[in-house]
Order: C-alpha cells, then structure tokens, then sequence
C-alpha cells in the first residue's frame, strides 16, 4: 500500500465508531503504548470492514486485557493466561465469528504459555495479539518472560539476569501459520501487519513492542513517553528502520514484519471434513466403520 | 420412588455410566464438549469424540484441564451447550475458570468422578472425596449446583437434568459421582428418559427487544439474566471482574453488592427446580441412613437387612447434592431416633448433614482406603445405634467417626 492511500484511508477512519464511548475516559497511563496498539488493531478492523456484530474480542488479564472492554464489539474479558483457550471454544463452536485474542507477555506467554504453544500447532482461525511491553503493568512491574537482560523490575532490583523469550521464534517453532512483530512506533506499518494477520486463513500471531512509560519506564529511567518511542528505532534495531538508522546495527534481536508464514491446514475446516467422514460412516453403518448408536 | 432405577425394561442397553454421561449430554442438546484424558472420566470423552460429530457438535481435547473448561466456558459464551469432564487432580485445576463461569453466569457442565485422593490419589478406586470442592473449590462467594446420581440410568437422567438446570439458571452445574457408578456397567433402559429430556431440554433466556435498553445482568422476578449471542447485535461485555447491570466492571459497593447479592440468591426462588431427593422408608424409621452414589446404593441393601431384623431403617438421597435439599432432610428425620452418614472420604456429607440437624447426633461411617462401604457394614451401624441409642437417650451430638 502506497503512503497515499495510507493517509486516504486514515482519514475516513475514525476510531470513536469501533471504541465504547461510555468507557472513556479510558483507565491507561498517561503515554501508554497500549492505546496506539489498539487504534491500530481497530484501523485494521475497520479497513477489512469486518462488522461488528460479528467480530468477539476475548483478552485475558493484565493491562493488555483490560483493552477489550473499550472495543464496541462481543468482547470477553476472561482469566489471567486463559484467552486462548476461551477463544479456542469460542472460535470452535461459533466459526461464523471473526475471534481475536488481546493478550499480554505475561498472560501469554508466562501462564498461558502452553495454550499459546497449542494454538500454534493446532492452526485454528484466530488472531492473537501480543502486546509485549517487558513487564507485568497492572500488577506493579515485576519481571515477564519477554523483560530484556540486565533491565531493573520490581522483582528483579538488580537487573534481569534471566534470558528473555523470543516470541515469534516460540510462535513460528510451535507452527503458526502466521508469526509477526511490529512496534508501535509506526501505527500504519502496524495496522498493515495486523490487517495481514486478521485476514490469514489459520491462527496469527502477532507480536506488539509497546512501552509501559509509567512503570518500566521510570524504572529504568528511559525518559518520556515520545523519548521510549523513539527508543524503538534505536533499541530495538528492527529491520523496518535499517534505512533510517544512522547507527550499525547490532545484532537484530528483534526484526519486525512478517517473520514466518505457512499455509498447513486450519484445524476449523479440518474437523469439520472429518466430521463429515463420521457423520456418513454413522449413516451408513456397513460402507463405514461399526457405528455407535 | 422406591429404589435407584436399575430395572431392566423393554429395550434395554446394556453400558457404562460414563457411556451413559456422553448419551444423557447429547440427548440434552450438548454440542460442544473439550476435555483432556483422566481416569475414570475418559471414556466421556471417548464416546463424544463420536458423538458429537454425528450431530454436527465439536469434540476438541485441549491441552490441559484448564484449558478443557476454559474452551468449554468459551463455547458457551458463543451460545453453544457444552460440557466437560475430569477427576480429582483436574476438577482442582477447573477451580479457577468454574468460578468464573459461576460469577458472569455462563452456563456449562462440569463431570467429576470422584477418584481416591488427595492428589494423584488412587485413580482407579472409588471415592467421594470432592463433595466439599464441588460446594466450594473456587475463591470467593459464588452459588453452585452439584448432582449426585447413583445409577447409570440416574447418570443419564441427571446428565439432562444437569444442563437444563445450568441452561435455565445461568449456572455452572457439577455432576459429581464415584468411580464404581462411571464404571460400572448396567442394563438399562433409556427410551423413555431419552424422549423426556429431549421434551424437557432447556433453553437459555436470551436477550431479545432493542440492544440500547438491554443491560446484560438486569433482571426480572425470576433474578436470571437474559443473556446475549455474539452476533445478535447487542455487542456485551463480559468479565470476570465484578460488574454492574450493564456488564462492565465496576467497584461501587452498592452496585457490587447488588448484582453479587442477587447471584448469591438467585437459587433459593427456584428450589422446586433445583431440589432432588430420593426418601426411601423414611416414613416410619428410627434410623435414617444419609448417603449418595455407591454408598447409598449400599445403604438401599442396608435398609432391607435392617428391617428383616426388625431395625426400622430409612434412606435420605441427595441427587441434587448442592444445594443441600435440607428441608427434605429435616422432613426425612423428623421422626427418626439416630442418622447414619456412610460416605468415602474422611467426613464431608457428615458434616453437612450435622449443620441442617443441628445438635441431633449424626453418626458416620468413613472410608479412604479405595474399597467400598459394605450394606452389611452399614446395616450392622445403624442397627447398633437403635440397640445402643434407646427411646429418648439420644448420644451427645457431633459426627463419631470409624475407619
Ligand atoms: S502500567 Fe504500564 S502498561 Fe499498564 S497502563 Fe500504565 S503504562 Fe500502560
């Protein structure tokens, strides 16, 4: 998509038709990276003219999971690391339903790390969400599983000295169709990210670099909120800014994009064709195996 | 009713009780089931692996059992009946998401065949040790329905039963029995009761008129809440977190307390419904036997050997466990000289059984060793009692414990 119609399509959208105006004033941190996250996951909605009325948003806890309740939608806001696993049921029983998953790097990948590692393998049509910003937030800045080396948390005064996860690697090892990571530092390349992800036929996994100004960030006295943003080029050293970069780029810890894609079977279309093996074989008991009445 | 149902019939089938779960769940309107292997439940899961494609359903087995009930939970958001089952070691790990299933009032069924315990315990032998998890295993203040058939007919019937009532009252419900009853393996007879769940099968309440003057936890007389189908166009919110009428969270304690005041009461209006109870020669009896699933059919035997010995024996069977049917218990022993509480664990109906009467004495037979309460064990008990207790010297109250 051209920078053009970039702005074109900016211009119609407007984020108050996709959010609960009865929620605001919302209750994220001044500077939050959570809030551009979810504009840009309702500009992506909204350019796929996905409706409403048929989209359900299922987050699980922490201050990515509180998102679901500003979303006008079916929203479903469940218990800590279990959204998968909710919107797994969901997805399943329901497939006329477009399903995403608003999670944290806590909730998905600490406790609700196997039903992450699941959803991989099994490929079901879901997007998944991940809005990494290092820390657990909402409960007062202890070490996550996503927390950088050497970085200071309520639990680790010290510095971290714990080897973080890769979750797109863990994602795209585990076999998801779709694996990508965006920061929030650019809202269009994110949208477009996000827009890739919602339109694939199996499970997305889409991984967000948000910051949590309030908490990690005076923690680790990374300046304000426009200065932590700006971090995301230099830190971060994504591969979207290797033309913008002015310094050499380390070690690419975290390249942005889509970073994996395959198109395995979506286990939704599987089951139900194999549904159908059953149900006929049920019908008509001598073509197929001995059926139970 | 005069005995547990085990009758053979004009067509009979001849099946498990955990065959006769995943019949009852089907016959009930169950279309969605996710579970993870355990024994003594698996064969449910088994038999809806089939099952329910047949009837254009979803099987998943899920990763674990919390995501089995969180799947479950999450169907039934979607306006799908659905179900799970586990044993001990996974009913615990349920604990978290069935109390969040009873807090938004999400409706689901929730089979536990109760094995020997604590922990891994003793997978293969009968137990009824998770009376007390079933009424209480999550945190916090929530109603729950837990039923405890003894046949594999009452499995069946009560499997129906299970979800009209979750269906009708918005409510996680508990089916709750021992391993000798999911495995064990019986004549019966189902046309009748198939037809009559099916005639009988609940729907939920739904949402219906204009999507700006519908609050999803309002209410009318009968304190249940219309609920919503994503797709519907009302567009909810549903949290765990305690909220008011309109579905978001909210802490103003009188908006908490009166939505959590109401789904605390919102049982007792519909005790007609809810309560189940089989009193066998209560009537005229001076001991009455209080007892569920194995042990009770136990104590059906004890009653008759009882009374072939001139002891005047009864029997008082919760089917409906939680909420405890106590006016029909207090009913039941009105008349009786001494209550006898056999059970396999180390003395959970007992002590519910002695809250309702009181400072009536209670006496109880408890086992943990994954061996059965014998009837001729029961029937020696409560026929000493009579022999000990004599007219008008009732023993001191509280539970006496044996084994
Ligand atoms: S604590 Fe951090 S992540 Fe949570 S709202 Fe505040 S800034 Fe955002």
């Amino acid at each position: 998509m051209s920078a053009t119609t970039m702005l074109d399509s900016a211009a119609e959208f407007d984020v108050r038709d996709y959010l609960r105006a009865e929620m605001m004033p919302h209750f994220l941190c001044p500077g939050c990276g959570h809030g551009i996250a979810l504009r840009a996951l309702l500009w992506a909605v909204h350019e796929l003219a996905i409706d409403k009325d048929r989209l359900a948003v299922v987050s699980g806890i922490g201050c990515a999971g509180r998102l679901s309740a500003y979303i006008d939608a079916s929203t479903f806001h469940v218990t800590h690391g279990r959204p998968i696993a909710y919107a797994t049921g969901l997805a399943l029983a329901r497939p006329d339903l477009h399903v995403i998953v608003i999670t944290g790097d806590g909730d998905c990948l600490a406790i609700g790390g196997n039903h992450l590692i699941h959803a991989c393998r099994r490929n079901l049509k879901l997007t998944c969400l991940m809005l990494n910003n290092e820390v657990y937030g909402m409960t007062g800045g202890q070490v996550s599983p996503t927390t950088s080396e050497t970085r200071v948390t309520s639990t680790t005064p010290l510095g971290n000295s714990e080897p973080h996860f890769n979750a797109c690697a863990l994602a795209a090892a585990a076999g998801a169709g779709f694996v990508g990571r965006e920061v929030t530092h650019h809202v269009p390349k994110l949208k477009e990210l996000i827009k890739a992800g919602l339109a694939h036929p199996g499970f997305a996994f889409v991984e967000v670099m948000t910051d949590c100004t309030e908490i990690f960030g005076r923690k680790n006295e990374m300046g304000s909120s426009a200065e932590m943003v700006l971090r995301q080029k230099s830190e971060l050293r994504p591969s979207a800014y290797r033309d913008t970069v002015d310094m050499p780029f380390a070690a690419k810890d975290l390249p942005t994009g889509i970073l994996a894609r395959n198109d395995r079977p979506e286990y939704g279309e599987a089951y139900r064709r194999a549904a159908v093996a059953i149900k006929s074989a049920a019908d008509n008991p001598a073509a197929g195996r001995k059926s139970r009445q | 009713m005069n005995a547990i149902e085990t009758a053979p019939a004009a067509s009979m089938q001849l099946i498990s009780g955990n065959h006769a779960c995943a019949l009852g769940a089907i016959a009930a309107g169950c279309r969605f089931f996710a579970g993870y292997p355990i024994t003594p439940s698996s064969e449910i899961a088994e038999r809806l692996s089939r099952g329910l494609p047949e009837v254009d359903g979803v099987f998943v087995q899920m990763e674990d059992e919390i995501a089995s009930i969180a799947a479950v939970i999450g169907a039934s958001m979607g306006g799908v009946k659905a179900m799970t089952a586990t044993s001990g070691p996974g009913f615990s790990l349920k604990q978290e998401n069935l109390g969040y299933a009873a807090g938004a009032e999400i409706p689901c069924v929730i089979v536990n065949v109760m094995r020997g315990g604590p922990s891994t315990g003793m997978p293969t032998r009968p137990a009824q040790g998770d009376i007390m998890q079933a009424r209480w295993g999550s945190h916090g203040d929530y109603p729950i329905i837990a039923l405890a058939p003894a046949s594999v007919r009452e499995i069946y019937t009560e499997t129906i039963r299970a979800f009209d009532l979750s269906e009708t009252l918005r409510t996680p419900v508990v089916l709750l029995y021992d391993q000798v009853i999911a495995q064990l393996t019986e004549t019966v007879e189902l046309g009748d009761a198939g037809a009559r769940g099916r005639a009988a099968a609940a729907e939920r309440k739904w949402a219906s008129g204009p999507r700006e003057s519908y609050r999803p936890y309002a209410v009318d007389e009968d304190g249940i809440p219309a609920m919503s189908r994503p797709g519907a166009g009302y567009r909810v919110h549903t949290t765990g977190l305690n909220h008011a009428e309109d579905g978001f969270p909210t802490q103003n304690p009188e908006a908490v307390a009166r939505n959590l005041g109401r789904l605390l009461a919102k049982f007792e209006r519909h005790r007609d419904l809810i309560d189940s109870w089989q009193a066998l020669a209560c009537e005229d009896a001076e001991v009455v036997i209080v007892s569920i699933g194995i042990s009770a059919r136990a104590a059906i035997r004890a009653v008759a050997m009882c009374r072939a010995r001139g002891v005047r024996a009864g029997l008082f069977r919760p089917v409906t466990l939680w909420p405890f049917p106590q006016a029909a218990l207090r009913e039941a022993t009105a008349g009786a000289r001494a209550v006898l509480v056999p059970e396999l664990n180390a003395g959970q109906l007992s002590l519910e059984v002695q809250r309702i009467l009181g400072d009536r004495p209670v006496d109880a037979i408890h086992r943990y060793n994954g061996e059965p309460i014998t009837p001729a064990e029961i029937a020696e008990r409560a026929s000493s009692l009579i022999d000990t207790t004599g007219a008008g010297s009732a023993k001191a109250p509280g539970v006496r414990r044996a084994r």
